[in-house]
This record gives C-alpha cells, sequence and structure tokens, in this order.
C-alpha cells in the first residue's frame, strides 16, 4: 500500500509534471491567468489523465505486447479519440460544463502531459492500480500548479512591473522560483 | 492569406517569427532537454526531421485527406516519422536517446509541427511547405541552442563537453536543473522585452503612465 501513495505523492509534487518535467506548459503559461479557470482546467486534465491511464494499461496488456513499435500512434490515436469522446458526453449531459470549459477541452489532446503520462507508465511498466495512483497524482500536481500560478498572477496583475516585464519573461521567472521551491520535496525520498 | 516570396517562406520562421522566442510555441522539449548543448543539437535536428518530413507528406497528400479529420491525418503523419527517429537515435546515438528519453516520443505533440501543417503545409505546395519547414526548424534550433549554450555554460563551466571557464569557476548547478531552464527563457524574453521597450520609446516625447501602455501589451 505505501508504494502506491509513494507513486502519488511522487507524480504530485517531487516529480511534479509541469514544474519538474516540463509537461503541460502549454496550460500552465495560457490559462493560469485566473484562479476560477485553473482549477477547472486542472480538474478536466485529471479527468482525461485518469481514462487515458486505464486506457493504455489495457492497451499494454492486451494488444501492444506484439507490436512495441505501434505504440506512439496506437497512443495518440487512443487519446484523441478519448477526448473526442468525453467533449460529446460532457456537451450531452452538462451542456453549462461544456460551455465553462470551453476550448480548452479539445486542446487536452495536444497537452504533452496526457501522452508524457502514457510514455512513462509504458516505460516504468506501471500495472493497473499504479497506473490509477500514478494518474491522480500527476493531475493533483498539474492542478496544484496551474491554482499556485494564477494566484501569484492575480496579484503580479495589480503591482507594478516594470515595463520590460511586461510578457511571458516575467511569468517564467516566477514559474523558475516555484520550480526551486518545488525541488525542496526531493527531500522526502532520503530517508 | 498574403502572398509571399520563397525566400521569405524559409527566413520567416528562422527569426522575425521565431517558433519559440517569438511565438511561445513548442516550450515543453525547449526547457526540458536543453541543459547540454550536445541534447540541444539532437532534439533540434529529430525535430527538424519530423518537421520536414511531415510538411512534405502532408503537403503532397493535401487533395486525398478529407478536411473533416485533417487533424487526426497530420497527428499520424507526425506520429509515423517521430518512430522512425526514436528508432534511428536509438541505434546511432543510444548515449543521447537515453538522456532525451521520453521526450524524443514527445515531440508528436509539438505544437510547432501541428502548427505549420495546419497553418502552411495543408495548403500550400510541395516546394514552398518545406522551405517553410526548414525555416521553423532551423529557428527551433536556434532557440534550443541558445538555451543549451547558456545553462551548460554556467551551470557546468564547459560547452559541449569541453572546459571553457577553467577550474576556478564555481558552476551554477541549478542551471542545469529545471528551475535553470524557466529562469534561462524568462531572462532571454526579458532581454527581448528590454529591447523592445527601447524601440518603442525612441520616437515619443514623453511617457505614458505604466497602466495605459500595459493594455496594449497584453
Amino acid at each position: 500500500m505505501s508504494g502506491l501513495v509513494w507513486i502519488l505523492i511522487s507524480a504530485m509534487v517531487v516529480n511534479n509534471f509541469t514544474l519538474a518535467l516540463f509537461l503541460g506548459l502549454c496550460p500552465f503559461l495560457g490559462v493560469s491567468g485566473k484562479v476560477a479557470t485553473a482549477l477547472r482546467m486542472g480538474a478536466a486534465n485529471l479527468f482525461v489523465l485518469l481514462i487515458t491511464s486505464l486506457s493504455v494499461s489495457l492497451l499494454n496488456a492486451l494488444v501492444l505486447g506484439k507490436a512495441p513499435y505501434l505504440r506512439l500512434i496506437s497512443f495518440i490515436v487512443v487519446i484523441a479519440s478519448l477526448v473526442q469522446i468525453v467533449e460529446m458526453i460532457v456537451k450531452k449531459f452538462s451542456p453549462t460544463l461544456f460551455r465553462e470549459l470551453g476550448i480548452y477541452l479539445p486542446l487536452i489532446t495536444t497537452n504533452c502531459a496526457i501522452l508524457g503520462l502514457a510514455i512513462f507508465q509504458t516505460n516504468r511498466g506501471y500495472g493497473f492500480v499504479e497506473g490509477i495512483f500514478f494518474a491522480v497524482g500527476a493531475g493533483l500536481g498539474l492542478t496544484l500548479a496551474l491554482v499556485l500560478m494564477a494566484s501569484i498572477r492575480e496579484r503580479l496583475e495589480l503591482s507594478d512591473v516594470p515595463s520590460m516585464a511586461r510578457n511571458m519573461g516575467l511569468v517564467l521567472i516566477v514559474a523558475g522560483t516555484l520550480s526551486l521551491a518545488f525541488m525542496g520535496f526531493a527531500g522526502l525520498f532520503s530517508s | 492569406m498574403k502572398a509571399t516570396t520563397p525566400a521569405q517562406d524559409l527566413t520567416r520562421g528562422v527569426w522575425r517569427e521565431n517558433p519559440v522566442l517569438v511565438q511561445l510555441l513548442g516550450l515543453c522539449p525547449t526547457l526540458a532537454v536543453t541543459n547540454t548543448v550536445a541534447n540541444s543539437i539532437a532534439m533540434g535536428l529529430a525535430t527538424f526531421f519530423v518537421l520536414v518530413g511531415s510538411s512534405f507528406l502532408v503537403s503532397s497528400l493535401k487533395k486525398l485527406i478529407p478536411n473533416e479529420i485533417r487533424m487526426s491525418g497530420f497527428i499520424l503523419i507526425i506520429a509515423t516519422f517521430v518512430t522512425i527517429v526514436d528508432m534511428l537515435l536509438q541505434a546511432i546515438v543510444p548515449d543521447i536517446h537515453k538522456a532525451l528519453g521520453a521526450f524524443i516520443a514527445l515531440i508528436v505533440v509539438n505544437c510547432i509541427i501541428l502548427g505549420r501543417q495546419e497553418a502552411f503545409a495543408s495548403k500550400r505546395p510541395v516546394g514552398r511547405s518545406v522551405l517553410d519547414a526548414v525555416g521553423s526548424g532551423a529557428g527551433f534550433m536556434i532557440a534550443l541552442l541558445m538555451m543549451g549554450a547558456f545553462r551548460e555554460l554556467l551551470g557546468n563551466g564547459s560547452l559541449l563537453g569541453y572546459p571553457v571557464l577553467g577550474p576556478s569557476f564555481e558552476p551554477w548547478v541549478i542551471m542545469i536543473l529545471p528551475p535553470g531552464g524557466f529562469f534561462t527563457l524568462g531572462f532571454i524574453l526579458l532581454g527581448f522585452g528590454w529591447w523592445k521597450s527601447k524601440e518603442e520609446e525612441k520616437p515619443k516625447l514623453r511617457r505614458w503612465p505604466h497602466g495605459v501602455v500595459s493594455k496594449e501589451a497584453a
């Protein structure tokens, strides 16, 4: 059991997908303007990560043992179709949520965090249950990074920064500082 | 779309519309694998090959791919080229393949490649598309090399593995760790911002308060 908990904590803070592995930077920089949007984006990502992990486990167990060279192509096709299906289901059953998520839902397909999760899960040989914990940890980590970043940027909006820093440069420096802080979590594993 | 000359197609992506430094696309590989110059070169070449190959194929097949499923078609073509590169690197330079790890496979979701297919290769003749891909690929490589050289020089005191700064230099280890990637790109962009604000200030006689300018910049 403790092994599973470590997988979750490791994916969430120690090897945070965004701040340590640079996966999912597009939403991290693009959608981190407001805390409310960041939370919804994080939740959508968590959900897609979870169903991706489930289908990757199935694919690995049933299909790809015989044809490993088809791995990348089948992952990307499965992810694209899953996102499409999720979009249709959300649109049918909860039009409000669909409107709130807007363009972010289809864009999740080209989010490197999703494909990254599929590849890491395969490379590390995680099974079905380990995959679920890994996906939940990664999703919570993405949400945490997005919300932290959004809160800082909401404060930055109101402050008086020099004109040369009125572009993404400042945001990246803030991200670097956050990443520096997250490196501290590596100490969790020393004991 | 405006008519352009072949020379414009080729040079546009290199600097003025540089995919990384100006358009801020493809940041994941830019930050993740640029801790040494050697890794940057390998990543740059791999992406260059995938970009040129997919642009060529997409442009050749543009009449055959139905409009409704063009995205899936593009992604499949890109994934095929990435699989080829993955196997090639594993066979030729296994060390580098190991250092880049999952980021080779993640070239599939590099927005630069899909962006060029959607914006250019799916509408233009084959020759122009290849020129455009070569330009954007070169621009991506320039950005990676800038990042890689800066980070290896400060983080390790060397370039391409050869010591440059001498034994008395104390390496800034943070530069080759993840935060260094964010800081390096951040400082490069701050530099661009500084240069741009100097350019904008020149013709004006007096400066507006900050709030007025920021609306335009955002």
